[in-house]
């Protein structure tokens, strides 16, 4: 299996996709939404074409509205970031979108408080890191009786490997697109890193499932196989069916991103992206640090 | 044999006969879905209960009546199925807060609905203190003649406008107040000996009437005269009503979306589901043939269970559940690829259709057992977190490999014995391969 043998490769391939994930997020930063910093979102659309960018922010500000910024959505739309408002304020949006020849419609109006904010991005946090440890330690009680050659916490531990990769390169698109269209990162895209995780350690499974099958049979027939082709052997075996269910997933992930509603449209392009990666981790990279790390503790023996 | 086929042709008929139900329900509007107000359209407004003068033991109980007092306030503005429900909230941060949630189905005005919750928060009674000058009481600077009553604005049920015969023949506009059990005990005694002491009405510190008791009132009823205009009254009815919170509250989260806004998500949701499942079918029978049509019925089945699931339960639907639908509609496949690749790999090794079909799923549960646990925990985990929204999207996607699951062991399996043969070469073999090469 050439993704065994020429391992290195991928391990290179890997790194460097890993650190331009890194160093986009570094480079761009990641916005956080008002999900997690508390504040308002308003969304406005107009009956006829909405006025620019920038009378209509010089009308805000002379009403009193203070760090907000506007941007763009769909056909003829605003979505406005700002503080939280007073009543005086809420009550005046519509009027003050408005303008001549264009009324103005409050089509979405979200407040979160700060403490809400602080208590939704600690949940988040919390909330992945046990996702983490519970994967971990399912790999890890699943694969017990697993092989000699390589003890069942090393396959939870680079399951948790590759699902570190699913994360950061998600990530990494992520700041991308908050740079490229002012995406923030908000309780959905939490959301889609987690079934990300759940998904690809879903694949990841299923490929050391295998290797661990081919381990038994080969000790059940006394046969004397390298891990190295053990392994690669459970990996050309899975590889369409890892391939195949990534597709009807994408496909459906597809059908959401282009025809679903627009408040899960950049949710949709996360698990997109993740998703990929996940397939991508779990073929190119799970099983051939499987084979490295079973090289090590051979060396390690001798 | 026939009577696998027996079976595959119930189930065909049972998912079509739940598949017309689920598609008649909502056409004659018998049984809607329930929808989330991200897709119905309407306000939901999150307060924080302010229990610093509550004492441990009462606040289940003053939430409750929080809760009565604002859902009575709701519904008498006519708003259609209006939730109100508390919650305990916050206990990652360390303190612990009790919350109001408020859901307006609906109301699109946001402002309009927090005035509708009213924000006035409490309602307190005073007595004038010996040797006060009860003249001089409507003004809320006299805070100092005044010390709290027994009674308090939590004992107050109600509070409504009459008209009584007064002077002459006119009516007469008057309050009537309405005090629960308790209060009723407290006021008569507190009315029996305070005759001729001014009884102060104060929301958020300021009088807003000051009465003097003529007499001992033991009934819970009291009738506050002295020449109202009808307006003054309602307002001051308005008031005692508003203002008879058990505990202050203060708005922490609002959140509205417009129904066409929701609406335009619905039709946008249907339709990403319609093409995301018959893209999945496509792709599953272009490249699995037989099987893959028979994955593309399960695939149907599961539908219509989730469908029915979702108005049984009822599972609450929203933008972020619909995503989790069309997502596990393209995952649910997942059991049969593994079921599939694992069958032929048996047909490969020359065994017949239906040898390798029984062979390849019972290797194939193993994986599909494993991989479908980890996909719970993370629905599981962030049901347990998540905010309503979250919770939203990890419910459907639980059901979701759940009844993938069950759906791919029984309903795909099922199926394709049906179909399958004890045949080892031809044109059975063909169906059941996959791929380019056949």
């Amino acid at each position: 299996m050439f993704i065994i043998t020429q391992k290195n490769i991928f391990f290179a391939l890997t790194g460097a996709l890993v650190f331009a994930s890194i160093a986009s997020v570094a480079f761009f930063g990641l916005s956080l939404g008002i999900d997690f910093t508390g504040g308002t979102l308003v969304e406005v659309s107009y009956d006829g074409t909405r006025p620019g960018a920038v009378p209509l922010s010089n009308t805000l500000t002379d009403a009193g509205f203070k760090d907000f910024s506007l941007r763009e959505t769909g056909e003829n739309g605003y979505i406005m970031r700002a503080t939280t408002l007073t009543d005086e304020k809420r009550q005046m949006l519509p009027a003050v979108f408005s303008y001549q020849g264009g009324t103005a419609h409050v089509e979405r109006l979200t407040e979160i408080g700060p403490t809400i904010g602080v208590e939704l991005r600690n949940k988040a946090i919390l909330a992945i890191t046990l996702v983490l440890i519970a994967i971990l330690l399912f790999i890890a009680f699943a694969f017990r009786k697993a092989s000699e050659a390589v003890s069942s916490w090393a396959y939870g531990l680079i399951a948790l490997i590759t699902l570190l990769h699913d994360v950061i390169v998600p990530l990494g698109f992520f700041a991308f697109l908050g740079y490229l269209l002012g995406a923030q990162i908000d309780a959905l895209f939490v959301t889609a890193i987690l079934t990300v995780l759940g998904y690809s350690v879903h694949d990841t499974i299923v490929v050391f499932d295998r290797t661990r099958e081919n381990l038994r049979i080969n000790s059940e027939r006394g046969r004397k196989e390298d891990f190295g082709s053990v392994a690669g052997r459970a990996l050309s075996q899975t590889i369409t069916r890892s391939i195949n269910t990534s597709m009807t997933t994408l496909l459906a992930l597809l059908a959401l991103y282009i025809l679903g509603p627009e408040s899960t449209r950049i949710f949709s392009l996360t698990l997109l992206v993740g998703i990929i990666a996940g397939t991508y981790s779990s073929i190119f990279l799970a099983t051939p640090l499987l084979v490295q790390v079973e090289k090590w503790r051979k060396n390690r023996k001798k | 044999m026939w009577q696998k086929r027996a079976i595959a042709l119930v189930i065909l008929i049972v998912g079509t006969g739940i598949g017309w139900y689920v598609y008649s329900s909502q056409h004659d509007g018998s049984r809607p879905f329930k929808l989330g107000l991200d897709l119905s359209g309407g306000t939901q407004l999150v307060y924080r209960a302010n229990l610093d003068a509550i004492k441990g033991g009462d606040i289940a109980d003053s939430m409750a009546s929080l809760r009565d007092t604002i859902e009575r306030r709701v519904n008498l503005f006519g708003v259609s199925e209006p939730i109100v429900q508390t919650e305990h909230a916050g206990t990652l941060a360390g303190t612990s807060e009790e919350r109001l949630i408020v859901e307006l189905p609906g109301v699109t005005d946001t402002q309009r609905a927090i005035e509708l919750i009213g924000q006035t928060p409490v309602l307190e009674f005073r007595m004038l203190k010996e040797g006060g000058e009860a003249t001089a009481t409507a003004s809320s600077t006299t805070n100092e003649l005044f010390e709290p009553a027994a009674i308090t604005g939590k004992n107050l049920k109600s509070a409504e406008l009459q008209f009584q015969g007064g002077t002459g023949a006119l009516t007469e506009p008057v309050v009537v107040l309405h005090f629960d059990a308790e209060g009723t005990k407290i006021f008569a005694e507190l009315t029996k000996n305070n005759v001729g002491r001014a009884f102060g009405m104060f929301l958020d510190g300021v009088a807003i009437s000051v009465p003097v008791i003529r007499e001992a009132i033991p009934d819970g009823t009291a009738v506050i005269s002295g020449g109202f205009t009808p307006e003054e009254a309602k307002e001051l009815a308005r008031n005692l009503n508003y203002g008879a919170l058990p505990v202050p509250i203060e708005l922490i989260s609002t959140q509205t979306v417009s129904g066409t806004l929701g609406s335009e998500a619905i039709a946008s949701g249907i339709f990403a589901g319609i093409w995301g499942l018959a893209l999945v079918a496509f792709f599953m029978i272009l490249w699995y043939r037989i099987p893959g049509l028979i994955a593309a019925l399960a695939l149907s089945v599961y539908v219509i269970a989730m469908l029915l699931l979702f108005l049984l339960i009822p599972v609450t639907l929203t933008a972020a559940g619909i995503a989790a639908f069309i997502l596990s509609i393209g995952m649910a496949v997942d059991a049969n690829v593994l079921i599939f690749e694992r069958t032929r790999e048996e047909l490969a090794a020359g065994k017949s259709t239906r040898e390798a079909i029984n062979e390849g799923f019972s290797r194939a549960w193993l994986s599909i057992r494993d991989s479908n646990i980890s996909s719970m925990i993370t629905a599981i985990i962030l049901f347990w977190l998540g905010t309503s929204l979250v919770k939203g999207f990890a419910l459907v996607f639980g059901l979701g490999v759940l009844i993938s699951m069950l759906s791919a062991i029984a309903v795909s399996r099922t199926f394709l014995l049906a179909v399958s043969s004890e045949e080892r070469k031809g044109i059975t073999r063909f169906l059941f391969g996959s791929g380019i090469r056949g």
